[in-house]
């Protein structure tokens, strides 16, 4: 099992610097990108893996709903090209510079990102009263 | 004036032209749309258009109680549904801090490894079969996979998405006599890997489509975040089940299988060889089997704490991750899958480069990737 990583919380701005210290300490893999929407904002959440040091490290940054957009990681690691195509497809947060943005699991023409909370659909049934 | 044949030869003009393999393509393993760029047989550009098994189980997860989100797993990875039941399981027994008994553990330990195998004999088997060698190797593995199934329809009923690990234990306890038809099973096994090494290794044809044909460096996969077999047949020794130790694989004996090259044969190759370990590992599991009640004790209505975990385990194709959050009601907040193969898939485009159609075929069928895991 993991061990209890550590989480870190950085603003926007510093994103790249503080990804690209970590590379050159050794985390050689994007292992995870995803996204929770917390009402207010929306959190990207980046786990990077290093193999050498037995480690996984958490990556946490907030962006408000008025400013959805961060600098893509496709440059440092390309797995971050698909990882962040998913991230804009079901949240709709921005990545600038990445060299092709586009919807990667729902089709072209689809509307609204379909992991934010208030995100509705005819075909999405209220949860179950218990 | 006539031209000559030289000038004519010289005014041909050649133009790069596009093919769509895809949807429905044989060799594709499912729904997966390639668009080939192509200069005569030759692979300019590839791109994957993914999507087309899209069931948007994270968002489905949503409105699902944990108990409920077992079934969802089963339909991820469809060849391997025990590891992603197990996965799921493990993760939310760690956000809610809870210790599984030792008989579950070893159960568990034993069935993951049944599908691993089932799983890299049809990697194996649809390999073969894609690269033309039509029906044989394909029907061997699946005779033997067929053995795995009944075993698996003798423990929980199902024969491909099973449903079985629960979160706390698993469904039922073995049944009587199940010990023995494993241990046949294992004695089996063991003796027809000889006639895949016999069927393919030494296969002239299968050496002349794989060997040197899309290597995948180091660097490369690490980069692009590619997992499991494909990550240790390009020399990186690293396994989940050795490096981040989870249930009781740290109490078992076996050897974690590296190749250098990174080809296709290598990738070929490590699952033939993972099958091996696989059978050791069951085989002391079978006969460490404690006593004790593996069912589960902590009923279906699942509150774990407010928080969130991040839990990888080590599948037939590689690491397949959940994150969670909880908020302390009765369904995930979030839960987010982290498939192998999505990450498997998103370096085929550099791999295929340069190379002609027919290895497109060869590359994919050797990184093994399933489409409900990758669509989700």
């Amino acid at each position: 099992m993991q061990p209890d990583n550590n989480i870190s919380v950085i603003p926007k701005e510093k994103l790249l610097e503080v990804v690209k210290n970590l590379q050159s300490e050794g985390f050689e893999a994007l292992h995870c990108l995803t996204a929770q929407d917390k009402k207010e904002s929306i959190e990207l959440v980046y786990i990077f893996q290093s193999l050498k040091k037995h480690r996984i490290f958490t990556l946490k940054v907030g962006l408000a709903l008025d400013g959805l957009e961060i600098e893509t990681l496709s440059r440092l690691y390309k797995a971050a090209d698909w990882l962040e195509r998913e991230v804009f497809d079901l949240f709709g947060v921005k990545f600038i510079n990445h060299p092709d943005l586009r919807r990667i699991l729902n089709p072209e023409d689809w509307k609204g990102f379909p992991l934010r909370k208030d995100y509705t659909h005819p075909d999405i049934v209220a949860k179950p009263k218990f | 004036m006539q031209k000559t044949l030289d000038q004519e030869i010289n005014e041909i003009q050649t133009e790069e032209y596009l093919i769509n393999m895809g949807p429905q393509h044989p060799s594709t393993h499912g729904v997966l749309y390639l668009e080939l760029n192509l200069s005569g047989e030759t692979v300019v550009d590839c791109m994957p258009h993914i999507g087309y098994l899209h069931r948007g189980i994270e968002k489905l997860a949503e409105s699902r109680t944990y108990t409920q989100i077992i079934p969802f797993t089963d339909r991820l990875d469809y060849i391997a549904s025990m590891n992603n039941n197990l996965g799921y399981c493990l993760a939310v027994e760690k956000l809610m801090g809870i210790e599984i008994c030792e008989r579950a553990q070893y159960i568990r330990v034993i069935i993951a490894e049944l599908n691993r195998i089932a799983s890299h004999l049809l990697a194996i088997g649809t390999f073969a079969q894609d690269l033309g060698a039509f029906a044989t190797p394909l029907f061997y593995c699946l005779r033997e996979r067929e053995k795995i199934i009944e075993i698996f329809d003798e423990i929980c009923g199902n024969r491909l998405t099973y449903n079985y690990i629960r979160i706390g234990g698993v469904q039922f306890d073995l049944p009587r006599g199940i010990d023995k038809k494993i241990k046949n099973f294992i004695g089996y096994m063991g003796s027809k890997i000889n006639d895949y090494e016999n069927l393919l290794s030494v296969n002239a044809i299968f050496l002349a489509r794989t060997k040197n044909i899309g290597v995948l460096s180091k660097e490369a996969a690490l980069n692009y975040g590619v997992t499991g077999p494909s990550l240790r047949a390009s020399g990186v020794k690293w396994d989940l089940r050795r490096d981040f130790s989870y249930l009781v694989y740290d109490k078992l004996q076996f050897d974690i299988p590296v190749y250098n090259n990174g080809d296709s044969w290598d990738r070929y190759k490590i699952r033939l060889d993972e099958i091996v370990q696989s059978l050791r590992i069951i085989e002391q599991a079978v006969a460490a089997l404690p006593e004790g009640d593996p069912t589960v004790k902590v009923g279906r209505m699942i509150k774990p704490p407010a928080g969130e975990v991040y839990v990888s385990t080590e599948n037939p194709r590689g690491e397949l991750g959940f994150y969670i959050v909880s908020d302390g009601s009765l369904y995930p907040y979030r839960l987010k899958i982290r498939a192998p193969s999505f990450a498997n898939l998103a370096v085929l485009p550099a791999l295929v480069k340069g190379l002609k159609v027919a290895d497109v075929v060869c590359i994919l069928g050797s990184l093994d990737i399933v489409m409900g895991e990758i669509d989700r």
